[in-house]
């Protein structure tokens, strides 16, 4: 009987799972918080989305990604967004394969979770050495900085000046993009072959940029000097001449000037703090690895729960590379 | 004294030992591990109590310097012609001395470094890590029947940032180019500009680097409160029995969790703008003699939307504890259940809701756009009617009680008061026509200090005279605890009260002298008399701490379990609850937490089994 009462007890209260002396929709404590700190960690890019959205609206213009991110290692150029996508290929490939891992975990093989958490860190690795490449290029190439975005956008129709000032044949029209040279007196280095690549990909909007560098040796002017065709500036960059031929400025030359400057900021600094939350993950990948290898989480018996909570995290952060990888390069 | 025959210590070990939860705690060898020597038990303690004490003496340590400050600052607002030359032992090259007269004044630069601190260390360390921090880790475990907190290192750390952060920010206060001096809340271009002014410089990085960590520490916080709410009640601990403290807790964590990381954001890219020359915060600046900088296109008002965000979920953050304090005291010691429970509940979860929807309202004047001001003016107001439930909860639940009229009571009854006198006044300001006169006056320092600064500090100090025995396993001194309740109540009247007609007459706040303004002439006698109060207030909070450190060692002892006569569940620990609270089993819960003279039993503790065809007490 007295069994059989207690039984009846147990009955009455586990009606409810809100009833406490257990776990809500059977979900640990562990996992709960992990849930809770990407609740939290969601709200902290919120916040930079938000700042990135106010800043661009406030701007008259804004750089075009497919004018931007068109770069392909190996010198390739006219590639609008071809290397972006690999990145968010390799990283999503990184969630499916997270998955196989806790999929596994929940088998209890320790073996199947160990090959598909190396896979996991292999792409975690890949997407953090596309970024590497992609920052590069555009550091060290292009010359955009978080202070400076050499990528601006012209405002009415016009054509470029010739060395001697006359007008060219150079022509382009209202919200085309241009990307600033550098100037590099006597310094043949790296920066020409991306600058010059680049200049190439404005032959299909009716830019001749590559011809223009070639005609008028571009990367020996001085800096801090007056051309007939171009202004260079203290630090090096070329602000191109041009006659403005439509609209209330028709028949005014003008200096290509700086795009926004919070775009190279608010790149910079979003996919940078993207990239931190990657390789964060890429580390706790490898030490949740090492441990799964070591058996620990095989003695806990709770289906790898520690993998599971790890995949949590990755996939958040697969998330969030869809929003700013929306933000950047879509729109 | 409450007739201890009632629920004896002896049958609540007895009913816990045959009917409780046996959760297998002590099949775990971890049991005493966390206490094998000095610095596991005390230092670095992963026992909710213990960290719950951490909290409250830092939270007092920084409550007498932020109190400090601001009693400097005000003889200097006070008194001017009054010479502060005795205070250069301690503040130094901050009191310039007149070669001539001898005269001591404080620097201005100062005088707004002082302000600064006080609002943030009374904002971000006392109110809220002091208070939710101390309270959230004593009370979730205690009340809901738990071990601990669900990660009890996560906890340990949390109280380590806060230290970290502590650290930090005590550090800035001996820099040569002092603290941050641009306000609390720490807008661009003062705070992003290195060389805006003294302050702004190594002050503000060290501000940011302590707030950052602090807020470290209070999502550490959070995360564990919230999960040990959710998922470490006992048995029978449905949501709708746990106490009122505990859904406080429990909502501010929540808002905490979602407000503070938007602050972060903020933080982060203030940090890029002063130390990387971005322009997220920062558009043209001209300086004279110097030119434009180079910053172009940046938003400040966009640093105000993001620390708003948090700021005004903040003082939620610090209100809805005392809220949750204040309720539970009121109500044991009123004797009766708490008016409204559900009630309570929901404008908890109401208030919480719409404190994310109103932000904008500290920027009326700021240059938001004013249709947009509307939307914020409907919900600003509308937060007034869960506030008001709660308030006619509190009288209700006072009507008809048996009042102890207790030290805990008595700064019950007085948070009631001053929430009451504050929040009308918030009900001026969030009208954005009002709000245009008043912005940046007297007034709103009125406000605000009345509603959540001395509002909280009487909830927290409700909390501390209640839960003190729990803490130290004795009573506080309550002769001194009247003394200093009845001049807190009146002192705060005559600091704040007077200055609701500064604020009126325009006088701004901030300003470090009055002496060029004819028009704010006569009222030099005010600021005196406000002064005057300030100091005296200021000594009776000296005597509370001495009444708390006597008390832990020579206090009246605590001899029974359940002193105040109180329903919930940390009363049925041994009166020093070691490690994981309850020796054997977890009590069970089988009824709601208010069971206070029903069917004329005086109080029915929650985990007494309910009686054959008794009804259940919330309805």
């Amino acid at each position: 009987m007295g069994s059989d009462t207690a039984v009846a007890h147990h009955v009455e209260d586990s009606n409810a799972v809100w009833d406490g002396g257990k776990s809500p929709m059977k979900s640990s404590y562990g996992k709960l918080m992990m849930w809770y700190f990407l609740l939290s960690d969601a709200f902290t890019f919120a916040g930079f989305l938000i700042a990135y959205g106010t800043l661009r609206v406030s701007m008259p213009t804004w750089p075009v990604p497919d004018f931007v991110f068109q770069s392909l290692p190996g010198g390739i150029h006219n590639a609008p967004l071809i290397f972006v996508t690999i990145m968010t290929f390799v990283l999503l490939f990184s969630s499916f394969t997270m998955v196989r891992a806790v999929q596994e975990g929940k088998r209890e093989n320790k073996r199947g979770v160990v090959i598909w958490m190396i896979l996991t860190i292999i792409g975690g690795a890949a997407f953090l050495g596309c970024q590497a490449w992609e920052w590069t290029t555009l550091i060290k190439g292009e010359h955009m900085s978080v202070t400076t975005n050499p990528f601006g956008t012209h405002t009415a129709a016009g054509a470029y000046l010739n060395k001697d000032g006359t007008v060219s044949n150079e022509t382009f029209e209202a919200g085309e993009s241009y990307l600033m040279h550098m100037a590099h007196a006597d310094d043949h280095g790296h920066g020409d072959d991306h600058a010059d690549d680049h200049g190439g990909d404005h032959a299909d909007d009716g830019h001749h940029e590559e011809g223009h560098a070639d005609s008028y040796g571009v990367y020996n002017l001085e800096k801090s000097k007056d051309y007939p065709f171009a202004t260079v500036d203290e630090r090096g960059y070329i602000h191109r001449k041009f006659k403005v031929t439509e609209g209330d400025e028709d028949g005014m030359v003008k200096t290509e000037q700086f795009g926004p400057k919070a775009f190279g900021a608010l790149f910079f600094f979003i996919t940078g703090f993207h990239g931190f939350h990657v390789l964060s993950g890429v580390i706790f990948l490898i030490i949740i690895m090492l441990n799964v290898a070591s058996g620990l989480y095989e003695k806990r018996k709770n289906e790898y729960e520690m993998v599971e909570k790890m995949g949590l995290y990755w996939h958040f952060v697969d998330l969030v590379w869809i929003f700013v990888f929306l933000v950047f390069y879509l729109i | 004294m409450i007739d201890t025959k009632l629920y004896g210590d002896n049958d609540t070990d007895v009913l816990i030992k045959e009917s409780g939860y046996d959760d297998h705690f002590h099949e775990h060898e971890h049991g005493d591990k966390y206490r094998s020597g000095f610095l596991n038990t005390y230092i670095f303690s992963m026992d909710h109590k213990i960290i719950a004490r951490q909290f409250l003496f830092t939270g007092i340590f920084w409550a007498l310097i932020g109190a400090g400050m601001s009693i400097i600052f005000r003889l200097q607002l006070g008194f001017p012609e009054e010479s502060l030359a005795w205070i250069k032992p301690l503040l130094g090259k901050w009191i310039v001395i007149d070669d001539v007269t001898g005269m001591g004044t404080l620097d201005p630069q100062f005088y707004y470094a002082l302000v600064t601190m006080h609002g943030t260390i009374i904002v971000f360390f006392v109110l809220t890590a002091g208070l939710s921090g101390t309270f959230s880790n004593l009370l979730i475990p205690l009340q809901l029947g738990a071990r601990d907190m669900a990660s009890p290192f996560l906890n340990m750390l949390s109280y380590w940032f806060f230290f970290m952060a502590s650290v930090v920010m005590f550090f800035s206060l001996f820099l040569s180019t002092g603290p941050f001096s641009g306000g609390w809340t720490a807008y661009p271009p003062l705070s992003a500009l290195p060389q805006a002014s003294s302050g702004s410089a190594g002050g503000m990085t060290l501000w940011l680097v302590s707030l950052t960590l602090f807020v470290v520490s209070v999502l550490l916080g959070g995360i564990n409160y919230i999960t040990t709410v959710l998922n470490l009640r006992t048995k029978g601990m449905s949501l709708w029995r746990m106490p009122l403290t505990i859904w406080a807790f429990f909502v501010t964590a929540i808002i905490g969790l979602l407000s503070f990381p938007v602050l972060v954001s903020g933080f982060l890219m203030l940090m890029m703008d002063r130390g990387l020359e971005t322009s997220f915060f920062l558009s043209e600046i001209f300086i004279a003699g110097q030119g434009a900088l180079d910053y172009v296109g940046g938003s400040p008002i966009l640093y105000q939307h993001l620390f708003w965000f948090l700021g005004h979920p903040e003082v939620y953050i610090i209100i809805l504890p005392a809220m949750g304090l204040v309720s539970e005291v009121l109500s044991v010691h009123a004797r009766k259940p708490i008016f409204g429970y559900k009630a309570m509940v929901f404008s908890i979860l109401a208030i919480a809701f719409l404190s994310f929807i109103v932000w904008a309202h500290h920027m009326f004047m700021a240059g938001v756009n004013p249709f947009i001001s509307n939307f914020f003016v409907i919900f600003t107001l509308i937060i007034a009617v869960p506030s008001a439930v709660k308030v006619f909860n509190w009288i209700t639940t006072l009507y008809g009680g048996n009042l102890r009229l207790n030290t805990p009571m008595l700064f019950a009854i007085g948070f009631v008061s001053l929430f009451i006198s504050g929040g009308l006044t918030g009900i001026f300001l969030g009208n954005s026509a009002i709000d245009i006169p008043l912005h940046d006056t007297y007034f709103v320092v009125a406000h605000f200090h009345i509603v959540m600064g001395i509002a909280a500090f009487f909830g927290m100090f409700a909390g501390v005279y209640h839960w003190y025995p729990k803490m130290f396993a004795r009573f506080m001194n309550e002769t001194l605890g009247k003394i200093h309740f009845w001049v807190t109540m009146i002192g705060a009247y005559a600091i704040f009260w007077p200055m609701h007609y500064l604020g009126m007459a325009g006088v701004p706040r901030r300003y470090y002298s009055f002496e060029t303004f004819q028009t704010f002439k006569h009222f030099d006698v005010m600021n005196q008399f406000i002064t005057v109060a300030a100091i005296i207030v200021f000594a009776a909070q000296i005597l509370f701490v001495i009444n708390f450190f006597y008390s832990m060692y020579k206090g009246k002892q605590q001899k029974t379990r359940n002193p105040w006569g109180a329903t919930t569940l940390e009363w049925t620990t041994p009166i020093v609850a070691g490690h994981g609270n309850w020796p054997g089993n977890l009590p069970k819960v089988h009824r709601w937490a208010y069971d206070y003279g029903k069917d004329g039993i005086e109080y029915t503790p929650q985990h007494i089994p309910m009686k054959d065809g008794e009804e259940a007490g919330d309805h």
